[in-house]
């Protein structure tokens, strides 16, 4: 016999030109954990999203049934009222109040106005009881770790005498033993009839703990399967078996002498300074060559990137940079530069852009001095440096003059390019170069970036989507947990050889 | 609750912009821009209809100049500082404090006063030095550590003065505050307006045929780069604007005391600062850091170095306005400057800074000072008790930004 606690049946979500969603269905069983897996991107946050009334009923199409009641959320407020909570990613908790505030925040134990502190922290203290956190109720969050704050978000969801449970990636950041805790307390919930959806990438994780698990892949269901039928392989299949079409330009490849090699990178984060974000990394980059770095959301791959380009990102960096056969010290972004490293972002409108400006400004931005003669810019030379890359890279604009936060996304990732081409790197890394850009744009990207490479340049993808770097790149890292797990030449490469190295785990990598 | 952004989020590629963007834009002119100067005729004109043309008179022209002299000076270097997105609310001690020590160096200690000058100069780099350290490199916001200083400072400048002023200042310094050039060359007659100093006026016209000049030459480098230029009728109406201006200026102070030193030096920093702001790569980098901090850094700007000489460069010109004020005076007292920081900030951001950063031009700043120099003085004029002078300052301050806010959402809903 089953009971199914929620059926999500045709869900579609459609932003200006995107289908996040394409109708979705899904069906969850009460008293189960319930694994929903994917690609970056794929629609899982969207979905979980869409549940819990982030998104409000009226903006996507599709019926949602929580125990046999039909749910219009309006907001988060609805759901939670329901019994449906998430905890997200990132954590939302207000570190400078204690336990016992966060879990009660919104939804406080109080009479006319006035808080019951007693009842607050007595009633706190039992929740930790109840999720093995063994602190007091009046400990600011600050003092913990992520781990012990994640239980924290879960003692909050349960003081909201929660039914479904939704997870997006709780142990991406946490050590093994953290990771362990939480795996059986969630196994503990399960008994006392709590209903878990979990979103991982970690496949380990997925088999040791689930009962079913969905696939989804491009905003659509592909299937639903208890875990008994399972194999880590078969869920890999699911989560990347699209086809290659059509979509990459032809590209063949003039391959010359290393350019940089990065020897032992190792990476501390900056927040918690004894965990690694990057472990003994090596890579090696040749002018010509298209080189891609896979790996999964928080395996590291943005912190190897920056933190070569100038120390940008992370803390007690180590490890050698060889540029031409010479080790260099590269300790500032501006140093970077000055080694022809250059480094375009993967989130162009915080980090890459001046928004409030306009083209020829932002394209001058890191290649100013060139402009300039003691220290005074050429404005003559900068408009026609910047109307010379507007043709050369098709920027949509009626001129150079015009503001950049009113460009597409296509067209100021153009103007990131230019900027650093501008510069004459040597070495280009590209964070998600195509994030968030239409097929046509993304086209016209890949014809950039081969053109570089052909200019002798050497060019380092940073990607999520795996079909991507198959298309583009020559050859092909892969990043899993801050370790590189894998060197693979395209010719070798599938989406399932790559999805493998991608989500293995540390112990199994060879020293 | 946060909710992460996700790609689809991200908006896509809606195809060129549209042609008929450009095309009304030369008509439509930049009403954001020039609403200041549009504020500034509208409020001249005002006052000058209610005081009867007392207003433009050549010794009061010639007195608004001289009384805001170092409120447009302070407003120069805020400006700067609110472009970084950051704010300064220390230069009225600050203007005390390098007066009080000027005013020891050249009273007390007889030292020459060109060398009193530059040491007092110094001492306002090393106040900026002080607060940009803690800025920039400790990391501490700018309000924070500019409102300690507003209180440092003005203990400091009681350490140095006691409870008392401090004067005479030397007339070299005097006359750099209060005085006018010298009539070299003598006067014309100008017909129905009396007499006047040849010598201001041919300064006069050598400025305007600097700025033609300049314009000119702007101009002939943008057409040699196929860049779009205004029409040429335009462009003749740009330049004569200013132009007359100026002259309808200089001629009115010659025919009063000549050209005021003040204004002489306010005119340098003015055109100084324009094009620092305009073609330096420093000044480039100020509104790269205000415009998008993270994105200036990770394109190599080092970013702290650029926050850090911005409060030097405040310091050295609060030094300014401090041998100023108290040559003006001829007392350094400890309570000089108060409030100055307030009229410098709201001449910032009446002339058009955004208080997120990234957005100011120091021409709007003087523009916003003189908006309020003109309030005070046509109030002045016209007799107006102080509490309606600053109901007048206050609603124009609010005014001008709730303009810039509308302006904004409002070219931003056309997108």
């Amino acid at each position: 016999m089953t009971d199914t606690i929620l059926r999500m049946s045709g869900i579609t979500k459609t932003f200006p030109g995107v289908k996040a969603l394409q109708d979705v269905d899904i069906e969850v069983r009460r008293g189960e954990i319930h694994a929903i897996c994917g690609e970056n991107g794929a629609g899982k946050s969207t979905l979980m999203k869409v549940l819990s009334g982030v998104y409000p009923h009226g903006t996507y199409e599709g019926a949602i049934e929580f125990e046999g009641q039909p749910c219009n959320f309006s907001g988060i407020r609805d759901s939670e009222h329901r019994g449906i909570v998430i905890i997200h990613q990132e954590l939302a908790l207000a570190s400078n109040l204690s336990i016992a505030e966060n879990i009660f925040l919104g939804n406080e134990r109080s009479k006319r106005g006035w808080i019951n502190w007693n009842e607050t922290n007595a009633a706190a203290d039992e929740l930790l009881r109840r999720v093995g956190l063994d602190e007091k109720a009046v400990t600011p969050v600050v003092e913990l770790g992520v781990g012990k704050q994640q239980l924290v978000e879960i003692a909050k969801a349960l003081s909201k005498d929660v039914k479904l449970l939704i997870l997006d990636e709780p142990t991406a950041a946490l050590n093994d033993d953290d990771s362990a805790h939480l795996l059986n307390l969630l196994r503990g919930l399960r008994d006392e009839g709590i209903t878990c959806v979990i979103i991982s990438h970690k496949l380990n994780e997925v088999m040791g703990i689930s009962d079913r698990v969905t696939i989804l892949r491009d905003g659509r269901t592909i299937w639903t399967n208890d875990i008994e039928n399972l194999t880590e392989d078969k869920i890999i299949s699911g989560m990347v078996g699209r086809d290659l079409e059509h979509r990459y330009p032809e590209h063949e490849p003039t391959i010359g002498d290393e350019v940089l090699r990065i020897e032992d990178w190792t990476v501390y984060s900056p927040t918690q300074p004894d965990r690694a974000l990057v472990r003994k990394a090596n890579l090696t980059l040749r002018r010509g060559e298209i080189v891609g770095l896979a790996g999964l959301m928080g395996a590291g791959r943005t912190e190897l990137a920056m933190s070569v380009f100038g120390r940008s990102y992370g803390v007690n960096i180590s490890g050698r940079l060889i540029k031409d056969g010479k080790e260099i010290h590269v300790r500032s972004v501006r140093e970077a530069i000055d080694h022809g490293i250059a480094y375009a972002t993967e989130d162009r409108k915080r980090y890459g852009l001046n928004l409030i400006e306009d083209i020829k400004r932002n394209v001058s931005a890191a290649g100013l001095t060139k402009l300039a003669k003691g220290g005074w810019v050429d404005g003559n030379e900068e408009f026609k440096v910047a109307n010379e890359f507007r043709d050369s890279m098709n920027i949509k604009a009626p001129d150079v003059g015009a503001i950049v936060g009113k460009l597409s996304g296509g067209n100021q990732q153009k103007v990131v390019l230019s900027k650093w081409i501008f510069t004459d790197p040597d070495i280009l890394i590209l964070d998600e170069p195509t994030r968030g850009i239409d097929v046509g744009a993304k086209y016209e990207i890949y014809t950039i970036i081969n053109r570089l490479a052909d200019e002798g340049k050497a060019v380092l993808v940073i990607s999520s989507e795996l079909p991507e770097l198959l298309g583009i790149c020559d050859r092909i890292y892969t990043l899993s947990a801050g370790r590189i797990t894998g060197e693979v030449p395209r010719a070798g490469a599938t989406q399932e050889s790559l999805m493998t190295l991608m989500t293995k785990e540390e112990q199994e990598v060879a020293p | 609750m946060t909710v992460a952004p996700t790609n689809a989020d991200l908006s896509v590629d809606k195809g060129p912009a549209g042609a008929q963007n450009k095309a009304t834009r030369k008509v439509n002119f930049d009403i954001r821009s020039s609403g200041i100067y549009i504020a500034l005729a509208l409020l001249v004109l005002g006052f000058t209809v209610a005081t009867g043309g007392d207003l433009l008179a050549p010794q009061n022209l010639s007195n608004i100049i001289v009384q805001y002299s170092y409120i447009l000076v302070l407003a120069i270097g805020m400006v700067l500082i609110i472009i970084a997105g950051h704010i300064d609310l220390s230069v009225g001690s600050v203007v005390a404090a390098t007066g009080a020590f000027a005013a020891v160096m050249m009273v007390d200690w007889h030292l020459a006063w060109p060398l009193a000058v530059v040491i007092t100069l110094i001492f306002g780099a090393v106040i900026g030095a002080w607060q940009g350290y803690w800025v920039a490199y400790f990391g501490i916001p700018a309000f924070i550590v500019t409102l300690a200083g507003m209180l440092l400072f003005r203990a400091i400048t009681y350490m140095i003065l006691g409870n008392k002023g401090i004067g005479p200042f030397p007339d070299e310094i005097r006359t750099l505050a209060n005085g006018f050039t010298p009539g070299f060359l003598g006067n014309i007659g100008l017909g129905g307006l009396g007499g006047a100093d040849l010598f201001s006026i041919i300064v006069g016209v050598l400025v305007v045929v600097a700025m033609v000049f300049v314009q000119w030459r702007a101009r002939a480098g943008r057409v040699r780069y196929h860049q779009a230029v205004d029409p040429m009728w335009l462009f003749i109406l740009k330049v004569a604007g200013p132009a007359v201006l100026v002259m309808f200026l200089v001629v009115q102070l010659a025919r009063f005391r000549n050209l005021p030193w003040v204004l002489v030096l306010l005119a340098i920093l003015v055109v100084g600062y324009t094009f620092v702001t305009n073609r330096a790569v420093f000044g480039r980098q100020i509104y790269a850091v205000g415009g998008n901090l993270q994105a200036a850094t990770l394109s190599g700007v080092k970013v702290k170095s650029v926050v850090f000489w911005l409060f030097v460069n405040m310091g050295v010109l609060s030094a300014v306005a401090g041998i100023i004020f108290a040559g003006r005076l001829n007392l350094a007292g400890p309570t000089a400057g108060n409030s100055f920081e307030l009229d410098a900030i709201a001449a910032a951001f009446i002339g058009g800074a955004a208080v997120q950063g990234g957005v100011g031009k120091v021409v709007g700043a003087i523009t916003g000072g003189l908006i309020m120099g003109v309030i005070n003085n046509g109030a002045g004029l016209l007799g107006w008790q102080t509490e309606k002078v600053m109901l007048a300052k206050g609603i124009v301050l609010l005014a001008a930004v709730a303009f810039d806010v509308w302006s904004k959402r409002r070219t931003a809903g056309a997108k």
